[in-house]
C-alpha cells in the first residue's frame, strides 16, 4: 500500500506506540533525574549510574544474572539446536509427537507452575538450590525457544547441500560443522540471544529456584521496589532495557540477512 | 584376434561392442524399493570408461533414483554396483570416486565460487598451492575466472551451474553423476552448455552419467542412451540406433515423432518380410527377416522425415505406398509438416525439407497426395 498516512493513522500510530513505549521513556529520562525524589525533576545528571556501582548488592546481583545468562543461554543454544534438527531432520520416528509436543510445552507453561515444578525436582534431587539451580532451570525453560528458531530454519534447508557436502568427501560430522552449522548459524545465534534475554528478565522462575546467596537483577529489584522506587533502580533498568533492545536488534538483524541468504540461493 | 587401426579406432569409440573391454561400472541386478512401491526393478546396465551416457524416460521412472545409487545416497534393496572392479556397496557417498552435479546446484550459500569449488579438495587435506591451482585450472575451464569472488546469490542461473560443474569436476572423479544439469536454463543457453560439456567431457576423459528427461539433449550429447519406462530399462544404444531402429513401440513414440500402423506379418522367414496393414492400406516390405511369427498382430514404423510425398502415384502403390488426402500443413521454416489423413481413416505425417524457396508449395490442402518409403525406412516392432 502506498496510499499517505492520514491524519487518523498518525493519531493511532502514535497512541500506540506511546501506550507501549511511554513508561520505559519516563524510566529512561528519570534516571538521569539529579534529585532524590522519584517523580519530580530536579535537573540532567549521572550520579545514579556512579552510585550504581558503589552499590556492592546491586553490584553482585547484576553479576550472578549476567553469569547464569551466560552459562545458561549457552548450554540452551546447544541443546536446542541439537532437538531443533531431529525434530526437522527425522522425518518420523516413534514418539515423534510427543517428542515435540514436548519440547513446546514449556513455551505455554505458566511461568509459576515450572517454577513450582523445577523447585520441587531439584528439592527431590537434593540438589543445593544457588545460582546452579537458577542456571538449570533457566536452561530448561529457553532451549524450546532455541528449538522452535532453528527448526522453523531448517524447514527452508536444502538438503541437497548435505549431500552436495558429502558427495566432494566430507564426512557426516565434518558436512555439520562446514556446511549445516554455518548456514543454519543466523538462527543459533538468534536463538542464543533470545534465551539470554529471557534469562535475563526472568523473575519467577529465579525466584523460584534460588537459594541463599544467589539474587539474580531481577530479583534484587523487585525487593528494593517494594521499599520504594529509587533513582538507582531507575538506573538499573535503564541499563537492562538497552541490553535487551540491543540484543532484539541484532537478532531481528541477523534473521533479515539470513532470510536474504536464502532467498537468493533458490532462483 | 588381431585387429586392425581401423578396428581398434573404431572400438575405442564403441567399447560396448568390444568383447575384451571390462566395464567401467556395472549395475547388477538393481532393485530399489520404497516401502512395496518399487522405483528401480532389476536393473543390469554396463557403462564403459569416457562414455557420456544418458539416462532418459519420462517423469517419475526412477532416473533420479538411479543416479542417487551410483552416488551411494540410496542403498539399493537388492544387487551390486562394481566401479573399477571395486564393490560399492558398503562405501559411503564421502568415500566414493564419483561425484555428482545436483539439479538444484546445491552451492553452499555461505561460500564464494573458489571457496566452492576448493571444498572437495579441502576435505582430501590436499596441499594449500594444489588446491589453489586445481582451483584456478577449472574456473578457467568453465570461464568464471571474473567471479571467483562471488557468492552464490550473486549469481545468474547459468552461471550457478558452471561453478557447480566446477565443483563436481576439481576432484578428476571416475564417473560424474549430472541430473538434469541444464534442466533451470532457456533453450539458447542450453545448446551451448550441451555443446561446452561434451567438449569438457572429451578433453578430461571422464565418465558422465547424465539424466535428462530432454530426448533431444540425450541425442546431441550421449555415446549411449538407456530409456528407461516404470523403473526398468527398456532399450539401451547409441542415439542413431535409439532413433533408426527402436526395439518397442515405447521406445519409438518417446524419441522423437513416428508414424505407427498396426498389420498382420506375412512370409517372417524369408528375407524379405512383409506386413500387411490395412491401417496403412498397403503391404510394407522391409528387406529384411523377422523373429515376429507369421500371422501375429505387429507394428510398423516409419519417421516422418523417411517419407516421399508427391502428387504422383510412384510405379507401384499397392507397396510401400499409403495414399490419402492433406489434412493439414505445418510451416516450420526449414521444414514443413503434412498432416495427411489415409483412406483407412488414419492419420499420417510427413516432414519434407524446404529446399526450393517457393511462395506456393507444390502441395496444398486437400490434394490427394501418395506417401512411399524405401523398404529400409521401416521397422516392424513386435509390441
Ligand atoms: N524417498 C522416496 N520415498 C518413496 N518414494 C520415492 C522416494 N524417492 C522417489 N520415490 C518414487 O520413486 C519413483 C522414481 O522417482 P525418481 O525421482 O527416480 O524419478 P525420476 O525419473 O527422476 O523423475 P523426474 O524426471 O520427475 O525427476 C517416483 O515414483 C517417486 O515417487
Ligand atoms: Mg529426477
Amino acid at each position: 500500500m502506498h496510499s499517505r498516512l492520514s491524519a487518523f493513522n498518525i493519531t493511532a500510530l502514535v497512541t500506540g506506540f506511546a501506550f507501549l513505549y511511554l513508561p520505559i521513556v519516563i524510566l529512561v529520562i528519570f534516571s538521569f533525574n539529579a534529585s532524590r525524589l522519584v517523580t519530580v525533576w530536579g535537573g540532567f545528571s549521572t550520579q545514579w549510574y556512579g552510585a550504581l556501582l558503589e552499590n556492592e548488592g546491586i553490584r553482585s546481583a547484576a553479576a550472578v544474572t549476567l553469569k547464569v545468562a551466560l552459562i545458561s543461554s549457552t548450554f540452551a543454544t546447544v541443546l536446542g539446536t541439537l532437538a531443533g534438527l531431529i525434530l526437522a531432520r527425522f522425518g518420523s520416528f516413534r514418539g515423534r509427537t510427543l517428542f515435540s509436543g514436548m519440547i513446546y510445552a514449556p513455551m505455554v507453561m505458566p511461568e509459576v507452575i515450572t517454577g513450582l515444578s523445577l523447585l520441587l525436582a531439584f528439592v527431590a534431587l537434593a540438589i543445593d538450590r544457588g545460582m546452579m539451580t537458577i542456571t538449570l532451570a533457566h536452561i530448561t525453560f529457553s532451549l524450546c525457544y532455541v528449538a522452535v528458531v532453528v527448526q522453523s530454519r531448517l524447514v527452508t534447508f536444502d538438503n541437497a547441500l548435505e549431500e552436495a557436502a558429502m558427495d566432494l568427501g566430507a564426512t557426516p560430522a565434518r558436512t555439520f560443522f562446514q556446511v549445516t552449522l554455518p548456514v543454519i548459524m543466523p538462527a543459533v545465534v538468534s536463538g542464543w540471544l533470545l534465551s539470554f534475554t529471557l534469562s535475563l528478565d526472568d523473575l519467577v522462575i529465579a525466584s523460584f529456584t534460588s537459594g541463599p546467596g544467589a539474587t539474580t537483577l531481577p530479583m534484587k529489584i523487585y525487593s528494593q521496589v517494594r521499599l520504594g522506587v529509587t533513582p538507582e533502580i531507575n538506573a538499573v533498568s535503564t541499563i537492562i532495557v538497552g541490553l535487551v533492545a540491543g540484543g532484539v536488534i541484532i537478532a531481528s538483524l541477523i534473521a533479515k540477512q539470513a532470510r536474504r541468504d536464502s532467498d537468493a540461493n533458490h532462483p | 584376434m588381431k585387429q586392425t587401426p581401423e578396428k581398434r579406432n573404431a572400438l575405442r569409440d564403441t567399447p560396448w561392442l568390444d568383447p575384451e573391454q571390462t566395464p567401467h561400472v556395472q549395475l547388477l541386478d538393481i532393485r530399489k524399493n520404497y516401502g512395496d512401491f518399487t522405483a528401480v526393478d532389476n536393473i543390469s546396465l554396463d557403462i564403459y570408461k569416457g562414455e557420456f551416457f544418458s539416462l532418459l524416460g519420462p517423469s517419475g521412472c526412477g532416473k533420479t533414483t538411479l543416479l542417487r545409487m551410483l552416488a551411494g545416497f540410496e542403498i539399493p534393496t537388492q544387487g551390486r554396483i562394481i566401479l573399477d572392479g571395486e564393490d560399492m556397496s558398503a562405501v559411503p557417498p564421502y568415500a566414493r570416486p564419483v561425484n555428482m552435479m545436483f539439479q538444484s546446484y546445491a552451492l553452499f550459500p555461505h561460500m564464494n565460487v573458489e571457496k566452492n569449488i576448493a571444498f572437495g579438495l579441502k576435505q582430501d587435506k590436499v596441499p594449500k598451492a594444489e588446491i589453489q591451482e586445481r582451483v584456478a585450472e577449472v574456473i578457467e575451464l568453465v570461464q568464471m575466472q571474473k567471479f571467483a569472488k562471488r557468492k552464490p546469490h550473486q549469481l545468474s542461473g547459468g552461471q550457478k551451474q558452471r561453478v557447480a560443474l566446477a565443483r563436481s569436476l576439481v576432484k578428476r572423479p571416475k564417473m560424474l553423476l549430472l541430473d538434469e544439469p541444464l534442466g533451470a536454463l532457456d533453450k539458447k543457453l542450453r545448446q551451448d552448455t550441451q555443446f561446452e560439456l561434451m567438449a569438457i567431457q572429451e578433453k578430461l576423459g571422464i565418465t558422465f552419467v547424465i539424466v535428462t528427461h530432454d530426448q533431444e539433449e540425450a541425442m546431441t550429447v550421449s555415446s549411449r542412451i538407456a530409456v528407461m519406462d516404470h523403473g526398468r530399462i527398456v532399450q539401451v544404444a547409441t542415439p542413431t540406433q535409439i532413433y533408426e531402429f527402436p526395439n518397442s513401440r515405447y521406445v519409438a513414440e518417446f524419441i522423437g515423432e513416428i508414424n505407427i500402423f498396426q498389420g498382420v506379418v506375412e512370409n517372417s522367414d524369408s528375407e524379405n518380410a512383409a506386413i500387411i496393414s490395412e491401417e496403412a492400406g498397403c503391404r510394407v516390405e522391409t528387406g529384411r527377416s523377422t523373429d515376429i511369427a507369421e500371422n501375429a498382430h505387429a507394428w510398423v514404423a516409419i519417421r516422418p522425415e523417411k517419407f516421399d510425398i508427391s502428387t504422383e502415384p510412384p510405379s507401384d502403390t499397392r507397396v510401400n505406398c499409403m495414399q490419402g488426402e492433406v489434412w493439414d500443413i505445418g510451416y516450420l521454416g526449414n521444414l514443413s509438416v503434412y498432416h495427411v489423413k489415409l483412406d483407412s481413416g488414419k492419420m499420417a505425417m510427413a516432414v519434407r525439407t524446404n529446399r526450393a524457396r517457393s511462395i506456393e508449395s507444390s502441395i496444398t490442402w486437400e490434394d490427394r497426395v501418395y506417401l512411399s518409403w524405401h523398404p529400409s525406412a521401416a521397422v516392424i516392432l513386435s509390441n
